[in-house]
């Protein structure tokens, strides 16, 4: 399993998901936090590759042995990947979150919205405020 | 590896698991079927070659002795009540009576056909009937059927009978209220039936919030879910005030049976209001659990709710000759039918007996000692070098079961309440619930129920004592139990990644 | 009276004590006076084991049991053999009393044997996925009903009328609740109108479902049903007879996704219908919409090979409103019975059952239509069970057989007004050729008797 980071080139929404925006693509995943509350997971629902998703909404749903967790889109916008790779071995949303256990790519709808997402610094200020809660 | 945790392999665990179908040689057999003594037909006049079997299923090729030893040995891979502690809360481990074994096995019961003529099968419609008129005193409530074949079934069975209801008056609702303490089976019953969850929360006692009910309780709720006393073990002293919110917004009151055990005989779900209740035969009227059944989830309602029990029904008609027994199918507003025949009878006879051998006194002192016998394990679990781990999160009495916290365990101890649990299973009790209900942290729910002599409570005491002392020095010990039991830890993440869920064969 | 506790009153003095209270009565503070129960339950007083036993044995008596008469009675329960070793088993208290496997370490015997027939399941019904299996056999069909649904959320059933009854009536009285209806499919010549079928299956349709051999004991060409069903979408969904399965071809072998059925005849007891079980197997896509436990194979961490539950997250504890079914149990002492039964019979004896079924039932069914008064009410193959259509009132004829000791069937008409006088007549291992001759004898002179009776009425008339 990884160790806990949050990288600074990512935005973040509450739900514990990830955006890196490349041009007006961009690719999501969840946070190393939502990794760890769920445990290993072992299987991986993504959507259908050319389905659009919403803002705020959930897309798909990981699953460990003993929870389900929906997984919701920071943005929105098409999908035109889906990584097949997790499908095969979910487990690499636990070793790699920010990396090799990425789960989708889109062609966002309004690149600019994105900017209203957490940066990495608003991010950890609010973990720590889960905590104290 | 600390060598603290390094213990020995034991015999079970050195003998490798091997399935029935990994034993035995090509050509073994151990039935012996009686001769073909007809006139022999051409088999492809008796059925066409496109409707045969092409390849034989790859069933066991093994002898008798073959079976009787694999299933024994199997049989030594498993814990059971009849061998030790079993406190698993909310699922009441009460000992199973051996005469229920004997009785259950009389031909007259055991080798009955389900669709025998009612006139002869007078004596299984008789002890029907006796076992409804018990369950309606116990419940308070005057209807009963017993078609129900488990709790999750009499769960649906009473959803389906409240849509019924609602529906016959034209009004169509869609909410279904459940706590937040609620067994899993609640909620999934609903969405099964058509309704949709809301949950309601919980007050700082561990009872329904008042508040939360009044402001959720709208002309949309067709039913409030509840079990009283709830999964915390707890009776809410509220409940004639929920039933009157619930009942004047025209809604139904449900009263899932699980908890039944903490209450035969001192109070009754009818008496406080509950329309439709169901029964768990296999907790508070013992029938053996089997390993995951079979069980058996009969349901009793009030007058309004009566007209829409499942069919069939047994009838009784009073004649010169004495009492005459029926079924029937005759209930024109019935939900009908939930399953084939009339219900898990097998189950009905072992519930009978065990009514008939206790009485209405025998059932009331059950629920008494079930709720003595919890106080005092909890009480005693408040004990020095215990309750400073172990919170108690709700305080005043419990009634049949109670919930403890191992958050101060995990805090201070660095263990958790699965190693707590997994250590237990060295000691030779089966832990209690645990991770259940989840709003309480590290939650461990113990029932220890009525038939646990008071040296066994006093036993499980000691061994939590000792896992816990042994936890302050060192933790790895717990933290990586159970080191006896035939296998440890299993790796249930694989399992689920990549399920192998039948044997491969090698010609595969 | 028997009470099964130990407290004594030292026990109850020093544990009143230890709590803190004066009284029982003290601890059930909390339940208001409104509602606690102020006279004792209206339930006889307890009486000691030997008077139950007693009791039990004076209802027992008053069943007429397979012991009892020479029964030719099935429609879904069979009096099959289930041998001596099954009992001596399943009674093991590390068997029959412990709960469901939540502690794996310590439930390996159970898991094991759910793992076991699991396997033995897919074999029978030649489909990879079986689950641990379920109440019995026509909840099993709403169930996998239920599944269907949960995969294409179409709103129809297209039902044979060779289903059984009661899983007819199961499926509609579960399927109101979801919002879905059940359409019926006639029987021509004793199993389903392929032509009927066709013209209901469309986009609407969920699932489409048969049993095989259907209740008439007719063999239905699954093939062809499947092949309707899966051009318009549809789930094809079977309830199979398991011990048909010698000789029937394999349900996951003709095109069926979903294969469910009553485990009953698997070494398990009449019991007045029950307990026994359900199960169900179904095609590697529809895994995460088993309802019910599964077990799996894996390892512990020596390495040890072992069995957990497993995929449970389909499942109520997880995922509460959103699980693919309520269900929380097995029926796994009767799957046990199942599986050992397999065992027993092993891979020759279950096709030689089959063979055997086969040539008595086509003795029985050649030798009744001889009879006057009897004709078959179809032709088509069969396995252990056979429809004839009296020409006398089939209540009557059962009632006056059963008199002279023989119970020659079910009648039909009750659940098949269709079939007025129709007789089903079910054969197993257990009824020999001196059974069926005897059975032959006897309807023929109630037959005779009652035609008899009723042509002299017209003659004195």
């Amino acid at each position: 399993m990884a160790d806990e980071s949050y990288p600074d080139d990512l935005r973040y929404h509450r739900e514990h998901d990830w955006v890196r925006v490349e041009g007006d693509e961009a690719i999501f995943g969840i946070t190393w936090f939502a990794q760890d509350a769920l445990g290993e997971v072992v299987f991986y629902e993504p959507p259908a590759v050319g389905s659009t998703v919403s803002a705020d909404a959930t897309y798909g749903e990981l699953e460990s042995v003993k929870a389900v967790s929906d997984i919701y889109a920071p943005a929105e916008g098409e999908v035109i990947a889906v990584n097949e790779a997790v499908v095969a071995s979910p487990g690499l949303v636990n070793s790699d979150p920010y990396g090799e256990g990425w789960l989708l790519r889109v062609r966002l709808a309004n690149p600019d919205a994105v900017g209203a997402l957490m940066d990495q610094a608003a991010y950890t200020a609010y973990l720590a405020g889960l905590g104290d809660a | 590896m600390s060598t603290r945790t390094d213990f020995a392999q034991t015999a079970q665990q050195r003998e490798a698991a091997v399935t029935i179908f990994e034993r035995g040689a090509p050509g073994r057999r151990a039935s012996m079927l009686p001769e073909i003594d007809v006139p022999l037909q051409a088999a492809e006049a008796l059925l066409p070659a496109r409707f045969r079997r092409q390849e034989i299923p790859r069933l066991p090729e093994v002898s008798e002795p073959e079976i009787v030893r694999h299933y024994v040995r199997l049989s030594k891979r498993n814990f059971d009540l009849d061998s030790g502690f079993y406190p698993l809360g909310s699922c009441t481990m009460k000992h199973n009576p051996k005469m229920h074994e004997r009785v259950a096995a009389m031909p007259g019961h055991s080798r009955l056909h389900p669709f025998q003529r009612p006139e002869r099968a007078q004596g299984a419609l008789e002890l029907m009937w006796g076992l409804q008129e018990a369950l309606s005193e116990v419940a308070g409530l005057p209807h009963v059927s017993l078609q129900p074949s488990a709790g999750s079934h009499g769960e649906l069975a009473g959803v389906l009978l409240t849509r019924a209801y609602h529906e016959a008056r034209g009004d169509a609702r869609e909410i279904i209220l459940t706590p937040d303490t609620a067994h899993g089976t609640n909620p999934a019953t609903v969405t099964m039936a058509g309704y949709r969850v809301v949950g309601v929360g919980t007050n700082p006692d561990g009872g329904v919030d008042l508040d939360d009910l009044r402001s959720k309780a709208t002309d949309r709720v067709a039913c409030l879910m509840l079990t009283n006393p709830n999964t915390l073990g707890i009776f809410d002293p509220n409940i004639t005030e929920i039933a009157k919110i619930v009942h004047d917004v025209g809604a139904t009151l449900y009263y899932d049976g699980a908890n039944l055990n903490a209450i035969m005989g001192i109070s009754r779900p009818g008496d406080m209001g509950f329309d439709i209740v169901h029964f768990n035969l296999h907790k508070s009227f013992t029938q053996p659990h089997g390993g995951g059944g079979p069980g058996s989830g009969p349901i009793a309602v009030s007058d309004r709710i009566a007209p829409y029990l499942p069919v069939p029904l047994v009838t009784r008609t009073d004649t010169a000759d004495g009492p005459v027994f029926d079924l029937t199918d005759d209930a024109p507003q019935s939900i009908g039918r939930l399953r084939g025949f009339q219900g898990n009878y097998g189950v009905f006879v072992r519930a009978y007996a065990y009514i008939c051998s206790l009485g209405g006194e025998g059932l009331r002192r059950a629920s008494e000692i079930a709720v003595l016998n919890a106080n005092y394990l909890r009480a005693r679990m408040r004990e020095k070098g215990i309750g400073e781990y172990l919170s108690s999160p709700y305080e005043g009495s419990c009634m049949h079961e109670f919930v403890l916290s191992g958050g101060p365990m995990k805090r201070d101890l660095g263990i958790r309440t699965l190693d707590l649990a997994k250590r237990m299973l060295d000691f030779g009790v089966h832990p209690p619930t645990v991770y259940f209900p989840q709003l309480v942290e590290e939650c461990l729910l113990i029932e220890p129920t009525e038939t646990e002599t008071r040296e066994t409570l006093d036993a499980f005491v000691e061994i939590v004592a000792e896992i816990l002392a042994e936890a302050a020095t060192s933790p790895e010990i717990a933290q990586n139990a159970p080191y006896t039991t035939p296998v440890r830890r299993l790796d249930e993440a694989t399992a689920a990644r990549t399920p192998v869920l039948r044997q491969s064969f090698d010609r595969e | 009276m028997s009470e099964y506790t130990s407290l004594t009153p030292e026990d109850l003095a020093e544990m009143l004590a230890t709590i803190g209270v004066a009284s029982i009565d003290e601890l059930l503070g909390a339940i208001p006076d409104d509602v606690r129960l102020q006279v004792p339950l209206n339930i006889p007083a307890g009486r000691p084991e030997q008077e139950v036993v007693a009791h039990l044995r004076q209802l027992a008596e008053r069943n007429t049991s397979a012991d009892d008469e020479i029964t030719f009675l099935g429609g879904g329960m069979y009096d099959h053999y289930s041998p001596a070793l099954i009992e001596s088993i399943i009674l093991r208290s590390e068997f029959l009393t412990p709960y469901t496997p939540y502690q794996p370490e310590i439930s390996q015997g159970g898991l094991q044997a759910m793992f076991e027939y699991q396997t033995a399941i897919s074999e029978l019904t030649g489909l990879p996925i079986s689950n641990a299996s379920l109440y019995e056999g026509p909840s099993a069909v709403a169930s996998a009903a239920y599944m269907s649904k949960l995969a294409n959320d179409r709103p129809e059933f297209v039902v044979s009328r060779g289903l059984h009854p009661h899983a007819r009536q199961t499926l509609a009285t579960v399927a109101h609740g979801w919002g879905g209806r059940v359409v019926e499919v006639d029987l021509v010549n004793g199993v389903t109108d392929l032509t009927q079928l066709a013209d209901l299956v469309g986009p609407n349709t969920c699932a489409v479902i048969v049993q095989q051999p259907n209740f008439l004991g007719a063999v239905e060409d699954l093939s062809a049903i499947a092949e309707i069903a899966h051009a318009a979408g549809a789930v094809p969904i079977c309830s199979a007879d398991p011990l048909t399965l010698g000789v029937l071809e394999a349900p996951g072998n003709q095109g069926i996704e979903i294969c469910v059925g009553e485990g009953q005849t698997l070494g398990n007891r009449l019991d007045f219908g029950g307990p026994s079980f359900g199960f169900l197997a179904a095609s590697a896509e529809h895994m995460r919409r088993m309802p019910g436990r599964i077990a799996g194979q894996t390892a512990d961490v020596d390495g040890r090979r072992g069995f957990v539950l497993t995929l449970q997250t389909r499942e109520q504890h997880i995922r509460r409103e959103k699980a693919t079914s309520n269900i929380c149990t097995a029926q796994a002492l009767n799957a046990l019975a199942g599986v050992i039964y397999l065992a027993w019979l092993g891979r020759q004896g279950l096709p030689e059952l089959g063979e055997l079924l086969l040539q008595r039932t086509a003795y029985a069914r050649t030798q009744l239509a001889a009879l006057d008064g009897v004709e078959l009410l179809h032709d088509q193959p069969v396995v252990r069970e056979f429809a004839v259509r009296l020409d006398a009132p089939a209540d009557r004829v059962i009632a006056a057989c059963q008199d002279r000791g023989v119970n020659p069937g079910l009648a039909l008409g009750h659940e098949y007004p269709e079939y007025e006088n129709g007789l089903l007549v079910a054969i197993t291992e257990q009824r020999s050729r001196s059974d069926i001759d005897t059975l032959v004898r006897v309807l023929g002179e109630v037959v005779a008797e009652i035609i008899g009776s009723r042509t002299a009425a017209g003659v004195a008339g």
